[in-house]
């Protein structure tokens, strides 16, 4: 590495730090309904839509009506893509004369989108209509954010309720999430990405008759205001098949550097605004500490394996899979970011990494996306491991365990026991599926050990809601298709509705002010407890799996091993 | 409940038109106002007729050109009118015994079209095959290997390539970002307007 890599990884992880209390500080003025930065302009737009809506904007929800209100949006979002995408060759804007999606692949997708996962089973420019791209994916890619954003919303406000029920509105948290935080800030990366050279147009395909002689069909399509949210919203879904590995995603070192930044900027930020909320900034400065600490350690881990020489090719810097304009280091980068916060966009191929950049990708992922995480579902994953750390270090002074000044008990535990075991389950069972029968093995494109680790990627992307892909795995099968769609749906929902069980159940609490007994979560000494929890819960989990796949992959490779 | 669901119908409706009509109609003209060469593909013209993107590699052996990076997809050497340029990856893993193979079968093809002996260190990038199947760069290290061939090829003067090409690598963006690269297609296209 040289030292430009390294001053540009400084100036990355610099840049989040210096915009967390920023954007941080922004937002929680947004989700409190404060007077901000743009209420001048949204504040008559959002009253609006709350009438044409017809909702009273003060009206609140307890936790059930607030999940049926995420359960009802969701479902209505879920029908409308799989039926456009049924039917998209029929409709306009497709001037590629692109077909109906099948069935199977259309759930897939449809899923995908509405879970924030956004894996793709698809190429992009061959598959989809503008038109499906426009009000299908593109919508989603908003709104499934704003879900996210809405559930954190929601668990905060039943962390610090003063023994109420009200967990807020969901109609509300999500217009203000879409209004006020997602839209601007997609506005404006959309406008520097287009500088840079992002396509964003209406044309159909571009002919060119190439130097010597042939012709080049180039895809167009209205591609930057997609990737713009698609980063922002931890999405991840590229317009094109190669994702932001591809030229018109993201053409220059500036515009990779923009996608890599937007990706964590919002996760990192919701952390502070989470301090700022409970009325305590160490609360949120303790959470970013413990991102930010196994999000570095992942990072170096990577980028030591990436240069360590891959002896079955003679030791040179392995460049497959690779953009040349972004180089091992930011290839590295991206892949750490876009992996622990449930984005899934990728601007290098992850199955050409090492084999242990690889494995750290993937344990990322089965952590449960809470090292920044998706917008929302980050921090509220953490939040779960919050309450189990509270609850050990409470088993383990032998006091009842207490957060922010509530006690935390049975039920609550059990949720955050569920949110956890739910989305880890979903990974081992089905990968144990894919590797015993024919329909999941046929798929491999990759032998040996790398080969089974193409498969766990898939169920663990799935499951994650992260979205990436050891893509080497032809996962437009039905039974892939059908599998990861309902990894998918457990992975989104049995962690969004324990989330709000638990939102729900604090929120009756009373609050007891703090006394000697009372176990600080601000200090440093919790965020190394938080760390190991979360490194010892993920250990546990999937060691054996781990072992299977990158870790003897990487054996292999070292004694020149080829499949 | 029938009350959640109608605001769930609109909600979702209202939020549609805004973020997936409004906001990419409004993208789009401010792109094609202020960028409309970006926006549009930065697609390069030459006598009325495209013949290529700044952004999108292409593919080609002919000893007077530089050579692009290798391709998954067989895409940069064109398609039909009726077929779409796509993307993508070979994403063979670092025991992929078809990868270790490529390589050794592409640092001979090399060496044996620039006259390098058997041990001559090939860069890396002219050894593994991008990951868009489309990348428009190869490493300045690469493009000074195939000098001598090209310039040979063209009976131009070494230094007139040589130049050409120092003249077409892009350092890091604003001095920091990314590294050094060689845009083939216009180099490639600055050689062509010599003669």
């Amino acid at each position: 590495m040289t030292t430009f890599e390294f001053l540009q990884i400084a100036l990355y992880l610099g840049l989040l730090i210096v915009c967390t209390p920023l954007l941080g500080g922004y937002m929680a003025r947004v989700f409190r309904g404060e007077r901000n930065l743009l209420s001048f302009v949204l504040r008559p737009v959002e009253n609006g839509l709350y009438r044409l809506i017809g909702i009273d904007s003060r009206a609140e929800q307890d936790w059930k009506a607030y999940a049926w209100a995420v359960i009802l949006f969701n479902a209505v979002g879920f029908v409308f893509l799989f039926v456009l995408q049924l039917i998209q060759g029929y409709l306009p804007l497709n001037p590629a004369g692109l077909g109906n999606v099948e069935p199977f692949l259309a759930f897939n997708t449809a899923t995908s989108f509405v879970t924030n996962t956004n894996w793709q089973a698809y190429a992009g420019e061959t598959t989809l209509t503008y038109l499906t791209q426009m009000i299908g994916l593109t919508v989603q890619n908003f709104v499934s954010a704003a879900t996210g954003i809405a559930v954190v919303v929601a668990l905060i406000r039943g962390l610090i309720g003063r023994a109420g029920k009200s967990l807020g509105n969901f109609w509300v948290d999500l217009v203000r999430s879409t209004l006020y935080v997602l839209l601007p800030l997609s506005i404006i990366l959309t406008i520097l990405l287009i500088g840079q050279g992002v396509v964003q147009n209406f044309n159909a395909p571009a002919a060119a008759t190439t130097l010597s002689g042939e012709t080049q069909m180039l895809p167009q399509g209205a591609a930057a205001s997609q990737i713009a949210i698609k980063q922002l919203g931890t999405n991840g879904g590229g317009f094109f098949n190669v994702n932001s590995a591809h030229p018109y995603e993201n053409p220059t070192p500036f515009s990779n550097f923009l996608q890599m930044f937007s990706i964590l900027v919002i996760p990192a930020s919701l952390t502070y605004t989470y301090g700022v909320t409970v009325g305590s900034k160490p609360q949120g400065w303790a959470i970013f500490a413990a991102m930010f600490i196994l999000f570095v350690l992942g990072l170096s881990v990577m980028l030591v394996s990436e240069y360590t020489p891959n002896p079955v090719v003679g030791g040179i810097l392995p460049m497959e899979g690779k953009e040349l304009r972004f180089g091992i280091t930011n290839s590295i980068l991206w892949g750490a970011a876009t992996t622990v916060a449930s984005n899934g966009s990728v601007s290098a191929m992850h199955s050409s990494f090492s084999p242990i950049a690889g494995g750290i990708a993937l344990l990322n992922m089965m952590l449960g996306e809470v090292i920044f995480g998706g917008v929302g579902a980050g921090l509220y994953g953490m939040l779960i491991f919050v309450i189990l750390t509270v609850f050990i270090a409470g088993l383990m002074v032998g006091r009842s365990p207490e957060y922010l000044g509530k006690k935390v008990e049975a039920g609550e535990v059990k949720m955050a026991i569920l949110a956890i075991l739910l989305p880890s389950a979903a990974i081992l069972l089905f990968t144990a599926l894919g590797v015993v029968t024919d329909a999941g093995l046929s798929s491999r494109t990759n032998m040996g050990a790398h080969g089974f680790s193409e498969v766990l990627y898939a169920f663990t992307s799935g499951a994650a809601n992260n979205g990436s892909a050891f893509a080497g795995l032809n996962a437009n099968t039905p039974f892939y298709n059908t599998l990861i769609g309902i990894a998918m749906w457990i992975g989104r929902f049995g962690v969004i509705l324990p989330v709000l069980a638990i939102a729900g159940s604090m929120a009756g609490k009373q609050i007891a002010p703090a006394s000697a007994g009372t176990f600080p979560t601000d200090s440093p000494l919790f965020v190394v407890l938080l760390i190991a929890v979360i490194l010892i819960v993920g250990a546990l989990t999937f060691f054996p799996a781990l072992s299977l796949g990158p870790i003897v992959e990487q054996l292999l490779a070292l004694n020149a091993q080829t499949f | 409940m029938a009350k959640q669901l109608r605001a769930a119908l609109t909600a979702f409706i209202l939020l549609s038109l805004i973020t997936g009509v409004l906001y990419p109609l409004l993208m789009t003209g401010i792109g094609q106002v202020f960028f409309p060469y970006q926006a549009n593909g930065s697609l390069i013209v030459q006598d009325g007729q495209v013949v290529g993107s700044a952004l999108i590699g292409q593919t080609t052996d002919d000893p007077a050109y530089f050579w692009w990076r290798p391709s998954a997809v067989n895409a940069m050497q064109g398609s039909s009118a009726d077929a779409l340029t796509a993307s993508g990856a070979t994403n063979y893993g670092w025991t992929n015994a078809t990868l270790a193979d490529q390589v050794v079968e592409r640092a001979a093809a090399i060496r044996a079209a620039h006259n390098l002996p058997e041990d001559a260190p090939i860069p890396s990038d002219l050894l593994f095959a991008s990951a868009s199947g489309l990348d428009p760069h190869i490493s300045p290290e690469a493009a000074a290997l195939q000098i001598d061939r090209v310039a040979q090829a063209r009976g131009l003067e070494r230094a007139q390539v040589e130049s050409l090409t120092t003249q077409y690598t892009e350092a890091p963006q604003f001095g920091i970002l990314g590294q050094p690269r060689v845009n083939v297609l216009l180099l490639n296209l600055a050689l062509d307007s010599i003669e």
